[in-house]
């Protein structure tokens, strides 16, 4: 690689400088995807008077209480009741509103699973599922409000589209996206502030992943608060002299079945990152997609089989095998076996 | 192609006609839910050939009303409703259950002409309507969502939070229609996890509660009618019912559930209910 081409694609500048040492985390400008949600579904709204917002008693925390300051005719506060709250979004969306039914993760993919399941994708109907607290980035809340598992379910689900935006900006997008696009989406995000990554050019699109970094080395493919960590991973690895590409993969289902295969290819080995139980979500998919075509090296990053706990956001991910750190370990673990 | 709206006395024939149908697609498809299927025939009947305003040319015409059979098991009956009702041909019904067919097991909305929401897994029908309720007021649209919910459907919470929110919205454009017939899957509703006082119940959940004999076509026009046009609140219409009604063997017995007539169990049905017809 010259030394006048960065290997970096759609980074921002300013973030260049902080990828080492942890400084991204650190001094880096962060902020929760659930607040980009919100402002973009208000955004959404101004133009588009088929939007409506379901809630459940948790819009103050995911900040769609504010599209129903705006909107108030158009904003369903359901109480503490996801159940009827995603039935009930089923039913608008026969008649052709466009509802973004919100609460946390947890309550989406298993309180109200049977909904979710039976009466929106069973019917392939146009609902959006607005998950906030996604994997265990509601760190102090703890287990019951951790949505560690929430990937892998809505994975399993015929019709569904699982989406899970890596910052706040490609949040917008995704949102944005998930929109226009006709059917039923998930949407994931974090409750914990993250970093701010992308810039604005950033080509989101449903079903397909972006070479974030060149490499040629080993493939870091990552999804939501994890991509962040990939990307301090590479750098670090890029001072021991290991070039990793770093793929965003904010769509896991669809997955881009063509860019991990050209990664598998050109780059022969694969680590995935996670902030979700490590069966049956991206490390998953990826590896199903990988035995049957192209068996290499891989390594899964993820929440092992145990439920996480209380604490810092950043602690956590340490403790449970999800930072930067263990990614770089994955990394050069994987080339080993090469 | 039904001449409607019908009067009282068309209806019973027509009742008896569904009734046939129901008592024929099981007993082809080898398998199906006849009991409840016949304890909400009088109520469906009156809808699809009284009440409803829909055109079976354009099934998902923006302004029809909505009906939804929360219990989505006793799907025979809708199908013979829709199919007589002209939005399909009667020549699918043979079909109930069979791979290929739009009928399946339990109502798909994609599949089948007529079929408002997808239903079969119980407590989420009466959501769905609250949602195409909701919609309606929304969009300044007049249509009246009408949903059969079963009365060992009501174990399920879901249900509730339902029963909690349409009161909240004032959702005077839903009328829910519990089928009454006391019988579930495992044995008597009663017996097994009672729901009484269920009239108190809903009336409690701030709806407005109607209670009538869900097999008498006199009184069930006039309930219909007047749920359509009260103001201010969701009605509830609490149909007493009789499930396997017009079967003799049938009537009231648990077994009924879920289990189809052998050929001649069939005939003997399908003759008691032609007799029952022609005595009215």
């Amino acid at each position: 690689m010259s030394n006048n081409q960065s290997p970096y694609h759609y980074v921002r500048p300013e973030v260049l400088p902080l990828l080492t040492g942890g400084k991204l985390f650190s001094e880096g400008a962060k902020a929760p995807t659930r607040a980009s949600f919100a402002q973009t579904v208000i955004e959404l709204g101004a133009t588009n008077p088929d939007i409506v917002v379901l809630d459940a008693d948790v819009s103050k925390s995911i900040g769609t209480n504010q599209f129903g300051v705006k909107f108030p005719e158009r904003h369903f506060n359901f109480g503490i009741a996801e159940q009827n709250m995603f039935a009930a979004a089923a039913g608008m969306a026969t008649t052709g509103l466009v509802p973004f039914a919100c609460t946390y993760a947890v309550f989406a993919s298993l309180r109200a699973l049977d909904m979710v399941r039976n009466s929106i994708h069973y019917p392939n109907l146009n609902v959006k599922i607005a998950a906030s607290h996604s994997g265990i980035t509601p760190g102090p809340d703890g287990v019951t409000h951790q949505g560690q598992e929430d990937m892998t379910i809505m994975r399993a689900i015929a019709n569904s589209t699982v989406i899970a935006p890596a910052d706040p900006d490609t949040t917008v997008l995704a949102v944005r996206a998930a929109a226009a696009y006709e059917g039923p989406v998930y949407l994931s995000f974090t409750r914990d502030p993250v970093p701010q990554v992308f810039g604005p050019d950033y080509p989101f699109e449903i079903g397909k992943a972006v070479t974030v970094r060149d490499g040629t080395d080993v493939t870091i493919i990552a999804m939501r608060d994890l991509t962040a960590h990939a990307l301090v991973a590479a750098a670090h690895l890029a001072e021991t002299g290991i070039e990793a590409r770093v793929i965003d993969c904010p769509t896991l289902k669809p997955l881009d079945e063509e860019i991990v295969l050209r990664a598998a290819r050109e780059t022969g080995a694969i680590v995935t990152a996670e902030n979700n139980v490590y069966f049956g979500g991206l490390g998953s998919a990826v590896a199903e997609l990988l035995v049957e075509n192209n068996p290499i090296p891989m390594q899964r990053i993820g929440v092992r089989d145990t439920f996480a706990e209380s604490g810092p956001y950043l602690d956590l991910l340490d403790k449970y095998g999800l930072s930067y750190g263990h990614i770089e370990k994955a990394a050069q673990d994987v080339i080993a076996r090469k | 192609m039904a001449n409607v709206p019908m009067s009282v006395e068309e209806l019973k024939q027509m009742a008896a006609t569904i009734r046939c149908d129901i008592i024929e697609m099981i007993c082809t498809a080898e398998a199906g839910h006849p009991g409840g299927s016949l304890s909400a025939t009088d109520i469906v009947t009156a809808l699809y050939f009284r009440l409803m305003r829909i055109d079976p040319e354009n099934p998902r015409w923006p302004e029809r009303d909505r009906f939804i059979l929360s219990k989505g098991h006793a799907c025979p009956v809708w199908y013979a409703a829709l199919a007589e009702r002209g939005f399909f041909d009667k020549s699918h019904l043979g079909t109930l259950r069979r791979l290929g067919s739009i009928l399946q097991g339990h109502p798909d909305m994609n599949k089948v002409p007529g079929i408002d929401m997808t239903a079969g897994s119980l407590g989420q029908g009466l959501s769905a309507g609250i949602g195409m309720a909701l919609a309606g007021k929304l969009q300044k649209k007049d249509y009246h969502v009408w949903v059969v919910v079963g009365d060992g459907e009501s174990q399920e919470g879901a249900i509730w939070e339902a029963a909690m929110s349409a009161a909240k919205w004032k959702l005077d454009n839903i009328t829910a229609i519990l089928d009454r017939n006391n019988l579930q899957n495992d044995w008597h509703v009663d017996e097994l996890m009672p729901i009484e006082p269920v009239a108190d119940k809903w009336r409690a959940f701030g709806w407005h509660v109607v209670e009538i004999d869900g097999h008498d076509m006199d009184a069930i026009v006039p309930a219909l009618e007047e749920a359509r046009e009260r103001t201010g609140g969701p009605t509830l219409i609490l149909a007493r019912t009789v499930k396997g009604k017009g079967v003799s063997y049938m009537e009231n017995v648990c077994e009924w559930h879920g289990k189809a007539p052998c050929q001649e169990e069939a005939d003997q049905a399908l003759d008691e209910i032609r007799r029952c017809s022609c005595e009215q």
